[in-house]
């Protein structure tokens, strides 16, 4: 299995905007040098800005990760993955305000709820690709959205409010920003962890062998159409585990989070860091989050600003910050 | 990180010394959140923090020895950001006073954590009867209107009119669902019925099969249970299907001067609503409109962006007669004085936050009764404040004993 | 609160016509859309925008300029056409070689400035707009009151819906179309200046939303917002008939406007939701689309 899923990377096109993520022959100790960093900045991070801050930082970016999942590693594109995030902050809030349940048990809750809902997505979806895929998976998610105004237990456009923290595991009282931080923090690494591993395993490789030729992997013996509906529930469950940590975090539920201009957010964050890379999307939904509050105070129109990001990454900027370093340091390594 | 807008106050900031203990962080911070970009941008937006200005002009931009401070904020309706930006304000940048806030949602947010932390949120935007209900908060004043007042005010007022038989268009979401369920209580209450009811889509462009299912019915009076972009929509279609000229009246639920404005008289004459606030009613509020519209564009002031006014005047006259920005001496101060000024004469606070005062029953003009621009209104009657809000006790504040 | 039984065919019918008026919008601003799929397979997500501007620029000749309705029609598509023609020549041909999902995210992202802009400049409200004196005043049909404005916007959007299929179906222009669509190389061996006439197809295209946008003008408020709701919509017509099916674009475009008529009747509070109900349906039974070919 191992084996195959080697050729079929090779046979990875090199125009194409997305890189494979481990080159060979990377020095290993500058990147554990450099994870090491980051945890440490991560672990330092509430205590130098402003948690709830860094908390949505660490929410959204868990959210393009897994929308990454499928574009960056499957070459799905998906505008619906709001459907997802948002569906799960209902559940979540849901679970934690009127059932009074524990929160690990909630986000859980949220998390299966969003798996269940991207396998109903993915059975109607899969079959097509590329602009259809977009298409259906967009007109699915408004949906989703119709479903969130009308239902009654997502109360309308107030949406669910204060939602409780409540006890992690019935002992860490999560209203303590600092515990809430940790936990957050806590949930995004085990998905990140999550993703690496999957992009790592004989199932990412496959999922990129489809991805560059779909076809030929057929060929081979794949039932690719599986392959991508894993993914794509596995890229949707992870979508609500984000969705259902964010209903957490700021106590709330709301119909934000299902409209698909936040389908659109997460294609910009993962744009704009870098498909199919994996840290791409963090330093993406940072830059945007960080920028969506920077201008939040200014007389500047955010959508404005927003769509011109958009259009210059997708004009000269393709693959994404994290992309074009990657590439710069490959050059330099050659030279 | 949310750009300061400073009220020519660097100087004063210097000048006032430390020697006003009383107030903390020695600077009364004001903090107009609203959307200033989307669906409530003109009925609030700039216009609110404009209004709040004038205000702490009027106090030379200091209080209790301390320089006022106002900054703004975007909320883009959406209730995370508004969470997200009340929450830092008061923990990161001190804000003393949250003002405005329309969209329920957003205001419902902002409540929750200003009555955890300790702060006085001054609503005039959101119209949520909640908010001074089931999540009403000793620091939370509802100043300018709700879903009640502007429902049962126009309802009563075609009912006594003799319109008793009523056919409501309702947006399909808690908001329209509550103007409904308050205009239908009034119209059985007075004797009246409510031939049907159609619940439309939130953000509907096409208003004409629910309007010709109204037309259907032969009510007398349609009511359009919905708010902004929707009931203009509505109104401009009902004039486009010949609704008004064959003898039914409109009644729009909840609608602003701005709204009118961007309807144009043409298609809204006739019109029959309840607003807090018109400019045009006697010399002060002329002028203080005047000055108002020459600082916002030439654009005259909505009832929110005046009530915004009076809130924060009324927060300010508290602050100064206490001598401190402690939320609880600057709330019970608030509640104990009357409030007088352009906006309202004598009103007083109730224990669930609620602000009573007079509201006003007008009728949009016809194109030819218009003199000048902004000349849209007839006052028609005024409603006294205690009919025209909830009693306290019916509200289901638990402040109130 | 309504009797299914119990409905009078007198308000079935005024149902259906205002439906059939609705489906004429969706009709017109999907055949725009599948036009330029069909050519340049792009999904133009800036076509609620420039339906938007269309409306806007009708609004703005009205009021700066003096120009009337009439002017309105002939010019404010124009305008939006050359707006497309620039898009096209500047940044939509550089990304004709990659996937075609760029073509989708840069659209997206011109959607978000167009509308950003104008809800800076115009504010939200939207801006009135009246009824050409031409046709004010309705039709008492018996069982319903139509505006002679909403006949006109059916009889106009059915010309132009079926002028464009007959152009393309049936003349030699839209031969050479259709061969540029299968194979580009081969038309443009034979002579035929093919990235010329893509870009025409674009601005042709957009010129459509642009139309459909003064049609719109005096019906709805003349606001920035007003194709964000709409293009959704639109979408899942084209979805439903098959993306790049001239036919399919105009036929569903009718009948869903017909099917929500319908729905306002019986179930009104679902009648956003479904067009989408309609669009899995069709997917599960039909992947292709009513009238698309599988790819």
């Amino acid at each position: 299995m191992a084996a195959k899923s080697q050729v079929n990377l090779s046979q990875g096109n090199p125009s194409q905007a997305t890189i494979a993520v481990r080159q060979p022959g990377q020095d290993n100790t500058t990147r554990l040098i450099l994870v090491g960093l980051g945890l440490a900045a991560a672990v330092a991070a509430p205590f130098v800005l402003y948690p709830v801050f860094v908390m949505k930082v660490l929410c959204f970016a868990l959210f393009a990760c897994a929308f990454n999942l499928l574009i960056g590693f499957a070459g799905l594109l998906s505008f619906g993955h709001a459907a997802f995030f948002g569906g799960a902050a209902y559940i979540t809030a849901h679970a934690a305000k009127v059932w009074g349940l524990s929160p690990e048990i909630s986000i859980l809750l949220g998390t299966v709820f969003a798996g269940l809902l991207g396998l109903a997505f993915g059975a109607l979806a899969i079959r097509r690709q590329g602009i259809y895929f977009a298409m259906i998976t967009l007109a699915l998610s408004q949906m989703v959205f119709f479903m969130a105004l009308q239902l009654k237990f997502t109360g309308g456009e107030d949406g669910i409010q204060g939602v409780p923290r409540g006890h992690l595991f019935g002992v860490f009282d999560l209203n303590d920003p600092l515990a809430m931080y940790y936990f957050v923090l806590a949930v995004f690494l085990v998905g990140f962890a999550l993703i690496w591993r999957t992009v790592h395993s004989p199932f990412g490789q496959v999922l990129k062998a489809i991805r560059e030729n779909e076809p030929r992997a057929i060929s081979l013996g794949y039932r690719t159409e599986r392959y991508k509906l894993l993914a794509f529930v596995l890229s949707a469950s992870l979508a609500g585990l984000a969705g259902g940590t964010k209903s957490l975090v700021f106590q709330l539920a709301s119909l934000t989070d299902v409209t698909w201009q936040m389908s659109g957010e997460v294609v910009l964050m993962t744009l704009l860091g870098g498909m199919g890379t994996l840290f791409g999307p963090v330093v993406g939904a940072g830059i945007v989050v960080t920028l969506e509050s920077y201008l939040a105070g200014t007389n500047l129109p955010v959508p404005v600003v927003i769509g011109a990001i958009f259009v210059v990454c997708v004009l000269v900027f393709r693959r994404g910050i994290v992309g074009e370093l990657q590439a710069l340091m490959a050059r330099h390594r050659k030279s | 990180m949310l750009k300061s807008l400073l009220c020519g106050t660097a100087l004063l900031a210097v000048t006032a010394g430390a020697a006003h203990a009383q107030v903390t962080n020695n600077v009364v911070k004001i903090g107009v959140m609203n959307d200033r970009s989307g669906i409530y941008a003109d009925l609030a937006g700039e216009g609110s923090a404009i209004a709040a200005r004038m205000a702490a002009e009027e106090f030379g931009n200091k209080v209790a020895g301390a320089p006022i401070e106002i900054v703004v904020a975007d909320h883009q309706n959406k209730a995370d950001i508004a969470a997200n930006t009340a929450r830092e304000w008061v923990d990161a940048q001190n804000v003393d006073v949250v003002a405005d806030v329309p969209n329920s949602a957003a205001a419902l947010a902002v409540q929750g954590i200003t009555k955890e932390k300790k702060r006085i949120f001054l609503m005039s935007g959101p119209g949520s009867t909640d908010l001074t209900g089931k999540a009403c908060s000793p620091y939370g004043f509802q100043w300018t209107y709700d879903n009640y007042a502007m429902a049962a005010g126009t309802a009563r007022a075609l009912v006594e009119q003799g319109k008793k038989n009523w056919f409501i268009v309702t947006a399909d979401y808690a908001f329209g669902h509550s103007l409904e369920d308050e205009t239908t209580k009034m119209v059985k209450q007075l004797g009246g019925k409510v031939a049907g009811t159609v619940r439309h889509p939130l953000g509907t462009s096409d208003f004409s099969s629910f309007l010709l299912q109204a037309q259907a019915s032969k009510a007398d009076v349609i009511g359009l249970a919905n708010a902004g972009g929707d009931t203009t929509n509505a109104v401009k279609q009902a004039s486009e299907f010949g609704i008004t000229q064959s003898g039914q009246s409109l009644a729009g639920l909840l609608l602003f001067i701005s709204d009118v404005n961007a309807l144009g008289l043409q298609a809204a004459q006739g019109l029959m609503l309840t607003t807090g606030f018109y400019h045009d009613m006697n010399d002060e509020t002329r002028a203080w409109s005047k000055k108002f519209m020459e600082k916002n564009g030439g654009k005259a002031p909505t009832m929110v962006q005046a009530g915004v006014y009076s809130a924060v005047r009324h927060y300010l006259k508290a602050v100064e007669a206490v001598g401190s920005d402690d939320a609880d001496k600057v709330a019970a101060k608030m509640r104990e004085t009357p409030v007088n000024d352009m906006f309202a004469k004598d009103g007083k606070i109730g224990p669930n936050g609620r602000m009573f005062h007079d509201m006003y029953l007008a009728q949009v003009k016809t194109p030819a009764e218009s003199k000048a621009a902004w000349d849209y209104y007839k006052i028609v009657k005024t409603i006294p404040a205690q009919q025209a809000y909830l009693d306290p006790a019916q509200s289901g504040c638990s402040l109130v004993k | 609160m309504f009797d299914v039984l119990g409905v009078p065919p007198q308000v079935l019918f005024g149902q259906l016509l205002l439906g059939l008026i609705n489906g004429s919008f969706y009709a017109l601003l999907s055949l725009g859309l599948a036009v330029i799929f069909g050519m340049l397979n792009v999904i133009n997500f800036a076509h609620g925008a420039l339906y938007m501007i269309g409306a806007f620029v009708a609004w703005l000749l009205l009021n700066k300029l003096g120009l009337g309705y009439w002017w309105a029609l002939g010019l404010s598509p124009l305008v939006v056409a050359v707006v497309g023609v620039l898009l096209e020549k500047t940044m939509l041909s550089r990304l004709y070689k990659l996937d075609h999902l760029y073509g989708l995210l840069l659209t997206f992202g011109l959607a978000l400035i167009f509308e950003g802009a104008f809800r800076h400049f115009y504010g939200v409200s939207g801006q009135p707009y009246p009824i050409p004196d031409l046709l004010k005043g309705g039709q008492n049909l018996g069982f319903m009151f139509l505006p002679n404005y909403r006949g006109w916007v059916v009889v106009a959007s059915l010309i132009v819906c079926f002028g464009t299929w007959f152009a393309i179906e049936r003349t030699r222009l839209g031969a050479y179309l259709r061969a540029a669509t299968e194979n580009p190389v081969l038309v443009q061996a034979f002579g035929i200046n093919v990235p010329v006439m893509i870009t025409a197809t674009y601005g042709f295209g957009v010129a459509l939303a642009g139309l459909a946008g003064v049609l719109a003008a005096p019906i709805y408020q003349v606001s920035p917002l007003m194709g964000t709701n709409l293009i959704i919509v639109v979408f899942a017509v084209v979805v439903i008939g098959g993306m790049g099916s001239i036919l399919g674009a105009i036929v569903t475009g009718l009948g869903l406007g017909l099917l929500e008529g319908l729905t306002k009747v019986f179930y009104p509070e679902a009648s956003n939701i479904v067009v989408f109900v309609v669009m899995a349906i069709v997917l599960l039974i039909k992947p292709a689309g009513l009238f698309g070919r599988e790819r």
